[in-house]
């Protein structure tokens, strides 16, 4: 995968979004396995309601996995300089996440060219799920 | 309330083999279509050692032992009453199946809002190799509802 080129890109420009299927019980099922992350407020519903949440939900890093497809998918990973999320609202079972990416600045740092990606996981009704940033090396 | 002492706090670090397997189940657990991420042809073709972990995976390689809740325990908060507030990762190098990768978090911060209805606690984790090389940093905010 060849890097996108510093002079290409623009402000402005939007990354190719990624579109995921409807989250399941059985998706956070083996997220739980495949992540490590046993807490059992996102499998099991009797813990979840003994803590006051109507259900499970999705664990946060999951759609952070998912944003993080949408990155790799524009640029390699070797490319990724910093990559952080706020999870500002709760991800709940059947919301389908769409990931989105922005540039918003372009850069030299180190004497390397690099992007700032303003980052979005959004459900089906546009509500924002997880909002978050990175930066990216690009060609020069 | 989380008592503020614990600023500064070490915990433990851990030490995790990076398992190919476990890259594999978590390609197919968040439904990864790069096959970079878990055919090793793929990984090899690309430039790749070995398979590599994907850019959150380190978060995953600190839950990797016995108690993965321990440091909850240890500041006295209920595990139900938790919730992941924000995540940062810096990158300085590849993480990749075989490598044995050693976490250690710090405690940096703890502070509230709403008159204590909600608390964040702020972990900063290195991420080195088995060759003392530091991969990454994790920056992990955590939001307990009192």
């Amino acid at each position: 995968m060849n890097l996108p080129n510093f002079d290409s890109v623009q402000v402005g420009d939007m990354l190719p979004p990624l579109q995921k299927p409807p989250i399941t019980r059985h998706t956070l099922a083996l997220f739980c396995g495949a992540s490590n992350d046993h807490n059992p407020i996102h499998v099991d519903i009797d813990f979840a309601r003994a803590a006051g949440m109507p259900d499970v939900f999705a664990h946060g890093m999951l759609s952070m996995a998912y944003l993080g497809q949408l990155l790799t998918h524009w640029v390699p990973q070797s490319a990724l300089r910093s990559f952080a999320v706020r999870f500002s609202s709760i991800t709940q079972l059947k919301d389908s996440i769409t990931c989105q990416g922005r540039i918003t600045e372009k850069f030299v740092d180190n004497g390397e060219h690099r992007a700032r990606i303003e980052l979005k996981a959004v459900n089906q009704d546009n509500d924002v799920k997880l909002i978050g940033e990175a930066v990216v090396a690009l060609g020069h | 309330m989380i008592d503020r002492k614990f600023i500064g706090h070490r915990f433990a670090p851990s030490s995790v083999e990076v398992e190919k397997g476990q890259l594999k189940f978590f390609a197919l657990a968040t439904g990864t279509t790069d096959p970079v991420y878990f055919d090793e042809a793929a990984a090899r073709q690309a430039g790749h050692p070995a398979l590599p972990a994907p850019p959150t995976f380190a978060f995953s390689l600190g839950l990797a032992k016995p108690d993965p809740f321990d440091w909850i325990k240890e500041l006295d908060i209920d595990l139900g009453r938790v919730l992941h507030g924000e995540q940062k990762f810096e990158y300085f190098g590849q993480i990749y199946a075989g490598d044995v990768i050693t976490l250690q978090a710090e405690v940096v911060d703890i502070y509230d809002k709403k008159n204590g209805a909600l608390e964040f606690l702020v972990q900063r984790t290195t991420v080195t190799n088995q060759r003392q090389e530091l991969v990454g940093v994790m920056t992990s905010s955590t939001v307990v509802r009192n």
